[in-house]
């Protein structure tokens, strides 16, 4: 940001878990919320002689989201130990993936429609596939030191996915999550919802700060807890705040000694600030080893096109797509594409069975939306079919409906679930023949010669008078139709 | 005929023809049991109802002209480390001294399959670390052929339970000689297969790249049929080859014709017992009158063997037994009194003002850790877990870990290479015959020299055997190795046989 005397950056690291039926490495399924320890097996509670099979499915998917993440799929992956002791970890060690990972040097494309940033690419470092820790609950509501362990979740596949530190602003971080999460969602790679831990964020961010003696770096914080889009917003803003503060107090760079080493640090939610959490008590040697129990992957460069054939329209060339066969304007194609794949095929339909695209858009977004958030429904369950609403949405084209009106048939066709011209009849709205709008206008104008003269010294506002005397005498004229034929016959007077 | 004095093989037949029940064979093994083991110590864990239980089922279903699997009613002895489901598995250790698996390792499941009587658990060093049987946290196993002698180990008991006619056949494990160096001291026929040709699921894991489960017997012919129970592709192990297993029962007692064995000079070397020396070239001229023709042979890499094994699997293990700590099973530390000490040693730094030691005392966390895994490890296994933590700790694992691996390899090559040229590579089991109890306990060193002949099989994977093929001049057997590349037990069985056919050393008995 220009107009702050230094510069944010920022890198995330995404988990996301998996939308598998069954763990990383044994058989037991993932479902959320069982009851504890009741989703666990020789293999992931760690027990002796247990021994881990890979889950092809979670590779499958993982090397989906890769590809999608324009990131290299090296031929050979393998998997290594991170050792260390945590009650959650039975094994001892985490099956994760270290220095050859299954994928590496992508990249994601994000922009702001609003422009509160230009478009740009963010580089992503590596996503690699680990299984997950248990949960460790401690129980100090008893009055005991005691924890307690629930191991339903341990051995549950993560995607690691490490973005560069790319990201200049909270905005873009949240954008960046965003357009992350819902690629994720295209792909129906993970269900990404946060409350049940299926995507983590952790962030690390430092400023560059101009000074007289050149570009200083802060040191390093990685925060940690953050579980909204929201709050990752709101924790990078305040972050970067406090660290501008404490380096104009205390001057530490990065990297001086002491204090300038990277720290973790916990989001409050409730405080709105960030906290410094303790230091690992054990330094972070984790010593990995490649894991003698499970056998390198590789992947041929066939598969890798198979996958990126069956990845599907992703949303930037969807968004990219909408604008140029339909018109509209990029804000509009971000809303849409946003609200994912199949409100977007819905709005398709009813752009080209309309004819409007840019009609079609705000329909959609405005009335169709909106119905489907008060009903809490989704569009799969949507009474009023594409073509049912085109038809109407021609109705208004073609001038056989005012707003008012065409809002009326809408909710009616909402409510019946009927075709829009079974609602009209419904509403009592039938098409003014010609003949009779004619007739009604002379009516009116020989009954107003007050607004007939007025009309006729350029006084075009009044006829919105008449209109209204029409509309009282039969409410389905069409004042637009109405309007243009009063100043005809008047002007043939 | 005598149960105790006959082959597994040939009891199978006697079990076939009706001669003699699986329970009576189990009753009689059971009393040798009973009559021997105290001195020898060969077993942990014993459960005569189970195994009764067991036998009476097979020979009802015999009975009802039930098709059998392939041991129908032989007892099999199980060394402590693979898995038993509702059967205490202690892995010689007293961390795991109550733990109780809820499932079969593979090789049980397929013991059980085959029809097999599980007799008992046998003895060990602990978690397989060792090679004499006394890093076991429970008892030792005493050599049946010379009391105050170690059986070997680290499958001491799965060895001595053969010798002394407790058992016909027993499964033992092989790291870096476990199962062949006790089977040399012991007197018995033992094979390492090739790594990925018996499934490791629900074998305790000492070192996972390494560790192999094999059988024990008194003959090649025996070993052959245990073998092929066990043997196979396991979905639940990724390292087990999807290889089919060939029928070793059937061929093993077919003749290899012009056999061309290697002798690597490096196996001949400094510290080879004269006695040993002279028995393993006798052997190779039994085979040389059999039309086996004698190739000079070099596995250059070989001398870094031991220091490779002793990187890579502490390595392993120290990762392996990181899940021994105390939380979710097995031992762990009286709590009550480990947060007393601890609260006392707080308040005594608290009296003494010692702010800095304060702030490193132990979480109530780490000191269970700590205090645990100090009392329910013994010597060795704590100094593999360290030499392993040290190894790939940042700053050594290049020059450590890294470094193993590509020995590994040239080891791995150097075989390759001589299998070119030869079916067979054969040798000394060991450099001496078993040695006395207690002699090396403060020697670590010395008796991680024992696994010098064993060794490289291990590191590259490939099978071997020890067979016996002699006596020392105090009643001590000899053992010989043959070695073969991956895949090739059935060579190694042929010839094993082969030389037990033109010998009688397999038949000798202590005492
Ligand atoms: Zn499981």
């Amino acid at each position: 940001m220009n107009d702050k005397p230094y510069e944010i950056i920022i890198g995330l690291e995404v988990h996301v878990q998996l939308q598998t039926q069954s763990k990383l490495f044994c058989r037991c399924s993932t479902t959320f919320g069982q009851p504890p320890n009741t989703q666990t097996c020789p293999v992931c509670i760690g027990m002796p002689g247990a021994l881990p099979v890979m889950n092809r499915r979670a590779f499958e998917l993982a090397l989906k989201t890769a590809v999608a993440l324009n990131l290299d799929i090296p031929a050979f992956t393998k998997w290594d130990r991170k050792n260390y002791f945590y009650p959650d970890l039975p094994k001892g060690y985490q099956i994760s993936q270290f220095d050859l990972p299954m994928s590496q040097h992508g990249w994601l494309e994000i922009s702001d429609p609003k422009g509160a940033f230009e478009p740009k690419r963010v580089r992503i470092t590596r996503a690699h596939l680990e299984d997950d820790a248990g949960k460790s609950m401690h129980d100090e509501a008893a009055g005991k030191s005691d924890s307690r362990i629930d191991l339903n979740r341990t051995g549950t596949p993560l995607l690691e996915i490490v973005s560069e530190p790319d990201i200049r602003s909270p905005q873009e971080a949240k954008a960046y999550l965003t357009e992350l999460k819902l690629l994720l969602t295209y792909l129906g790679v993970s269900d990404c919802n946060m409350q049940e831990g299926s995507l983590r964020v952790d962030g690390n961010l430092n400023l560059h700060i101009d000074t007289p003696e050149g570009r200083i770096a802060t040191p390093i914080a990685e925060v940690k807890n953050m579980n909204s889009f929201r709050a990752v917003e709101r924790a990078m803003a305040y972050e970067a705040q406090r660290q501008c503060e404490v380096w104009r107090e205390n001057k530490i760079k990065l990297g001086d000694k002491p204090g300038g080493h990277k720290t973790t640090r916990g989001w409050d939610d409730t405080q709105q600030v960030t906290i410094k959490q303790r230091e690992k008590e054990e330094s972070s040697d984790y010593r990995y080893f490649p894991d003698p129990d499970l056998l390198p992957v590789i992947v041929t460069a066939e598969e890798v096109e198979q996958v990126r054939a069956s990845l599907g329209e992703l949303p930037a060339a969807m968004r990219t797509r909408l604008e140029t066969t339909y018109g509209i304007d990029p804000y509009d194609s971000d809303v849409l594409v946003n609200q994912g794949r199949e409100l977007v095929v819905y709005y398709e339909e009813l752009a080209t069975a309309s004819g409007d695209g840019r009609r079609a858009s705000n329909w959609v977004q405005q009335d169709v939306l909106r119905t489907l958030n008060e009903s809490q429904t989704s569009i799969s369950e949507f009474s009023v079919s594409a073509a049912a609403l085109a038809d109407l949405l021609k109705a208004i084209k073609a001038g056989d409906l005012d707003n008012t009106r065409s809002k009326d048939v809408f909710d009616e066709m909402v409510r019946s679930g009927r075709t829009a011209g079974d609602a009209m009849a419904t509403l009592g709205i039938e098409k003014v023949d010609a003949s009779d709008a004619e007739s009604l206008c002379r009516e009116l104008l020989e009954a107003n010669p007050k607004i007939v003269e007025d009309l006729k010294a350029g006084k075009m506002k009044a006829v919105g008078s008449l209109i209204g005397q029409a509309k009282q005498k039969n409410p389905n004229v069409n004042p637009g139709q109405f309007k243009d034929m009063c100043l005809k016959i008047v002007e043939s007077m | 005929m005598s149960v105790l004095e006959s082959t597994a093989t040939e009891l199978l037949a006697e079990l076939a023809a009706g001669n003699v029940s699986a329970a009576e064979l189990t009753q009689t093994y059971l009393a040798q049991i009973e009559d021997h083991d105290e001195a020898i110590g060969a077993f942990l864990n014993v459960d005569a109802e189970r195994a009764l239980t067991q036998a009476e089922a097979i020979d009802t279903r015999r009975r009802a002209g039930a098709k059998l699997g392939l041991l129908a009613g032989l007892p099999v002895a199980v060394k402590d480390v693979l898995c038993t489901k509702g059967w205490t598995t202690t892995c010689g250790s007293r961390m795991l001294e109550h733990f109780v698996p809820p499932y079969d390792a593979t090789v049980i499941s397929k013991l059980k399959a085959a029809d097999a009587v599980l007799i008992g658990k046998t003895n060990m060093d602990e978690f397989a670390m060792g090679g004499s049987t006394e890093n076991s946290a429970f008892k030792r196993t005493h050599n049946p052929w010379a009391l105050d002698r170690t059986p070997g180990g680290s499958s001491g008991g799965a060895a001595a339970c053969v010798a002394s006619n407790m058992a016909p056949l027993s499964i033992g494990t092989d790291t870096g000689g476990s199962i062949r160096q006790p089977a040399a001291f012991c007197g018995v026929t033992g094979m390492k297969p090739t790594y990925g040709r018996v499934s490791r699921y629900g074998l305790v894991a000492f070192a996972s790249s390494l560790d192999q489960a094999g059988p024990l017997a008194r003959t090649a012919e025996d070993v052959a049929l245990l073998l092929e129970a066990i043997a196979g592709h396991d979905p639940l192990d990724s390292t087990s080859a999807n290889v089919s297993t060939p029928s070793y029962t059937a061929t093993v007692r077919e003749p290899l014709a012009g056999l061309r064995l290697g002798v690597a000079r490096e196996h001949f070397g400094d510290g080879l017992d004269r006695e040993v020396d002279a028995a393993v070239r006798e052997a190779i001229k039994v085979f040389e009158s059999q039309g086996a023709s004698v190739h000079e042979i070099s596995l250059p890499h070989s001398k870094y063997a031991i220091a490779t094994y002793y990187i890579i699997a502490p390595c392993e293990a120290s990762s392996n037994l990181a899940r021994y700590d105390g939380v979710h099973y097995g031992y762990r530390t009286d709590e009550k009194e480990m947060l007393a000490e601890l609260a006392e040693e707080r308040k005594a730094l608290e009296a003494a003002g010692d702010r800095a030691r304060l702030d490193a005392l132990d979480s109530s966390l780490v000191r269970m850790y700590r205090e645990t895994r100090s009392e329910g490890f013994g010597a060795e296994v704590k100094r593999r877990v360290m030499l392993g933590s040290y190894a790939l700790s940042a700053g050594y694992y290049d020059a450590y870990y890294v470094k193993a691996l590509k020995v590994r390899r040239l080891i791995r090559e150097d075989y390759d290479a001589a299998f070119k040229d030869v079916d067979l590579i054969i040798g000394p089991t060991t450099a001496t015959a078993a040695f006395k109890l207690g002699e090396m306990n403060e020697d670590p060193l010395t008796m991680y020299l024992q696994d010098l002949y064993t060794v490289s099989a291990n590191l590259a994977g490939i099978a071997a055997i020890s067979v016996p093929c002699g006596i020392t001049g105090s009643g001590l057997p000899i053992g010989l190795q043959l070695q073969a590349a991956p895949f090739e037990e059935e060579k190694l069985l042929r010839a094993a046989h082969m030389f037990q056919r033109a010998t009688d050393w397999h038949t000798r008995r202590p005492g």
